[in-house]
C-alpha cells in the first residue's frame, strides 16, 4: 500500500501539484487520469523519487519514502518497477540482456538462474521467443511488453506504468491492460497507472483517482464514474462522442 | 553588454558547479564491479579502437606534410642536415600528436559520449536506471572516463609513430629529403621525457574529453534538438579547454 499526503510540486514559480492525498492498495490496479498536462506524470515521478516533492509526504506500507537514509532508499527501489512512456528499454542490450539486467545489478544468484529467471518473465509476457532481438527490432507493443518483464524481474512489490498503452493501438492496449492487472494480482503488487485512455479506465480502474489542473478533482472507482456529477470528471469522461452515445443509451434505458 | 557579460559568468559558474555535482556522483564507489569492468572494456572498443582508423590517416598525412614544409621553408645550406627530421619530431611529439590529436577525438569522441547519453536521457533509459536503483551517473559515465584515460595516452604513441612512418614515406618515394638525414634528425638530441610530456599532456585531455562531454548529454533536458546542441556545445568546450589546459601543463612540465 501506498500513501500520499498532502503533496505539493511546484517548479520555480509554477505550481503544478497542490494537496494531492491518495491510497493505493495492494493487488488493485489503481488509475491516475486526467487530462494530458495535468500533472499525472509529475505526481508518479514524485512517488517514485524521480522527483521532490515540495512539501508532503510518501508511506510505503508505512516506510517514510522522504525521511529514509539513502541506503534505506536504495533498498527500497529494488522492489519497485517502471514502465515507462517510452518503453525506455536500453537500445544497446538484446531484449533478454535488458530482463536480465536489474538481476545483474542486484541479484546474487548465478548466471545460469538468472537467465532461467528472465525467461520465465519473458515467457509471462508471452515472448520467449523474442530474447535475442534488439529493441528496435520489435514493434512498439512488444516493447511495452519487454518494459513489463524487465519491471517484475526483481518480483517487485510496487509498480507504476507512466501511460502504458499510448501509441498503441485499442486492441494491444487492452493486451497490456490485462496483462498489468493479471501480473498485479497474481503477485499482490501495488500497481498504480497512468492514463488518459477511457478503454483501460472501463477495463482496469479498480480504484480511479481524477488529477484536474494539479488538484485531486474525484476518487473512486470504474462502475461510479459514470455516474458521477462531477463537472470536470464529466467533460474528461465525456470528450469522446462514443461514451456520450453509451450515456444517452443508458439513460434511456432508465426510463 | 556588462549585464550580459555578468549574465554569461553566472551561467558558466553555475554549470562548473553542476560538472563538479555530477563528478561527485560518477566518483562514487561502484558496487557491481564486474559489470562496471564489462562496460569499461565495452567502451574501451567503442571508443578507442573504433578511432584508430581516422588517427593513422591523419597522423601519416601530418607527418608527411610537415617534413616537406620543413625541408622547403627551413632548410638552407648552412643548416646541420638534421634539422628537417628533429623539428618534424618534435613537433609530433610535443604538439600534434598530444594535443592537435586531442582535439580531433575531442570531435569525434565527444560528440559520440554526448549523443549517446543525451539520447538515454530522453528517452527515459536514465530515468530507468535510477528507478532501479543504479546510481547511473557513476554506472554510465565512470567506465567511459576509465576508457578514454586508458585508451587515448596509446592512442597518442600510436600517433607519433604513425607520424613518423608518414616522414619516412616522403623519403622512400619522393626525392625530398634523403632517408639518412631523415634518420639522423628523428634520433638527434633524444629526450625521452618529452614522451612522457605528451602521455601526461594526453591523460589530462581523455579526463577533459570524457567528463566535459558526458556532463553534456547527461543533463540533456527535452527531445532531439537539445541532443544535437548539447553534442555541439560538448565539442567546443571539450576543445576550448584542451586549449586552454595544453598551455598550462606545457607551462609546468617544460618550465
Ligand atoms: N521539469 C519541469 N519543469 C517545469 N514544468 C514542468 C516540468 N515537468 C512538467 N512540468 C509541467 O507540469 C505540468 C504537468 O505535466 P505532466 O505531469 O507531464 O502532465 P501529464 O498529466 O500529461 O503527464 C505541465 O504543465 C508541464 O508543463
Ligand atoms: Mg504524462
Amino acid at each position: 500500500m501506498i500513501e500520499v499526503k498532502g503533496l505539493y510540486k511546484s517548479f520555480e514559480d509554477k505550481e503544478v501539484l497542490k494537496n494531492i492525498d491518495a491510497t493505493f492498495e495492494a493487488g488493485k490496479t489503481n488509475l491516475i487520469i486526467g487530462q494530458s498536462g495535468s500533472g499525472k506524470t509529475v505526481l508518479m515521478k514524485c512517488i517514485v523519487g524521480l522527483l521532490v516533492p515540495t512539501a508532503g509526504e510518501l508511506l510505503y506500507d508505512g516506510r517514510n519514502f522522504l525521511k529514509m537514509s539513502k541506503k534505506e532508499r536504495k533498498l527500497l527501489r529494488r522492489e519497485m518497477g517502471m514502465i515507462f512512456q517510452s518503453a525506455a528499454l536500453f537500445d544497446s542490450m538484446t531484449v533478454l540482456e535488458n530482463v536480465m539486467f536489474p538481476l545483474r545489478m542486484f541479484s546474487d544468484s548465478s548466471e545460469k538462474e538468472m537467465y532461467r529467471q528472465a525467461l520465465k518473465c519473458l515467457d509471462r509476457v508471452n515472448l520467449s521467443d523474442a530474447g535475442q532481438k534488439m529493441p528496435d527490432e520489435i514493434s512498439g507493443g512488444m516493447q511495452k511488453r519487454v518494459a513489463i518483464a524487465r519491471a517484475i524481474s526483481l518480483n517487485p512489490q510496487y509498480l507504476f506504468c507512466d501511460e502504458p498503452n499510448s501509441g498503441l493501438d485499442p486492441k494491444t492496449s487492452l493486451i497490456i491492460d490485462r496483462l498489468i492487472q493479471d501480473i498485479t494480482k497474481e503477485y499482490n503488487i501495488t500497481t498504480i497507472i497512468n492514463t488518459h485512455d477511457m478503454n483501460s479506465v472501463m477495463a482496469i480502474g479498480e480504484q480511479i483517482i481524477f488529477v484536474h489542473e494539479g488538484t485531486k478533482g474525484w476518487e473512486g472507482t470504474n462502475k461510479e464514474i459514470m455516474k458521477s456529477n462531477c463537472q470536470p470528471l464529466n467533460d474528461f469522461v465525456f470528450a469522446s462522442d462514443l461514451f456520450k452515445k453509451v450515456r444517452e443509451v443508458a439513460t434511456e434505458d432508465i426510463k | 553588454m556588462h549585464y550580459n557579460i555578468h549574465n554569461n559568468m553566472i551561467k558558466a559558474l553555475d554549470s562548473f558547479g553542476k560538472y563538479l555535482l555530477l563528478m561527485y556522483r560518477v566518483f562514487a564507489r561502484p558496487e557491481r564491479f564486474r559489470r562496471y569492468f564489462v562496460q569499461y572494456v565495452r567502451e574501451m572498443f567503442q571508443l578507442g579502437f573504433k578511432s584508430i582508423a581516422i588517427v593513422l590517416l591523419i597522423s601519416v598525412f601530418i607527418g608527411a606534410v610537415i617534413t616537406i614544409q620543413i625541408k622547403l621553408n627551413i632548410e638552407s645550406p648552412w643548416m646541420p642536415k638534421w634539422t628537417v627530421g628533429y623539428v618534424t619530431r618534435e613537433i609530433l611529439i610535443l604538439e600534434f600528436s598530444s594535443s592537435i590529436m586531442c582535439l580531433i577525438l575531442a570531435g569525434k569522441v565527444g560528440s559520440n559520449i554526448a549523443s549517446e547519453l543525451g539520447t538515454m536521457r530522453v528517452t527515459q533509459q536514465i530515468d530507468a536506471l535510477e528507478i532501479m536503483g543504479v546510481n547511473s551517473a557513476s554506472y554510465l559515465i565512470l567506465p567511459k572516463i576509465a576508457a578514454l584515460i586508458t585508451v587515448i595516452p596509446a592512442l597518442v604513441i600510436f600517433s607519433f609513430s604513425a607520424g613518423v612512418f608518414g616522414a619516412y614515406c616522403v623519403s622512400w618515394f619522393t626525392d625530398t629529403i634523403v632517408t639518412s638525414h631523415l634518420q639522423l634528425g628523428m634520433q638527434y638530441w633524444f629526450q625521452e621525457w618529452y614522451v612522457w610530456c605528451a602521455i601526461i599532456k594526453s591523460v589530462f585531455f581523455a579526463f577533459i574529453i570524457s567528463s566535459v562531454s558526458a556532463y553534456f548529454g547527461y543533463t540533456v533536458e527535452g527531445g532531439s534538438i537539445a541532443v544535437g546542441k548539447a553534442s555541439t556545445n560538448a565539442v567546443v568546450s571539450c576543445s576550448a579547454l584542451i586549449l586552454f589546459a595544453d598551455l598550462i601543463l606545457t607551462k609546468i612540465l617544460m618550465g
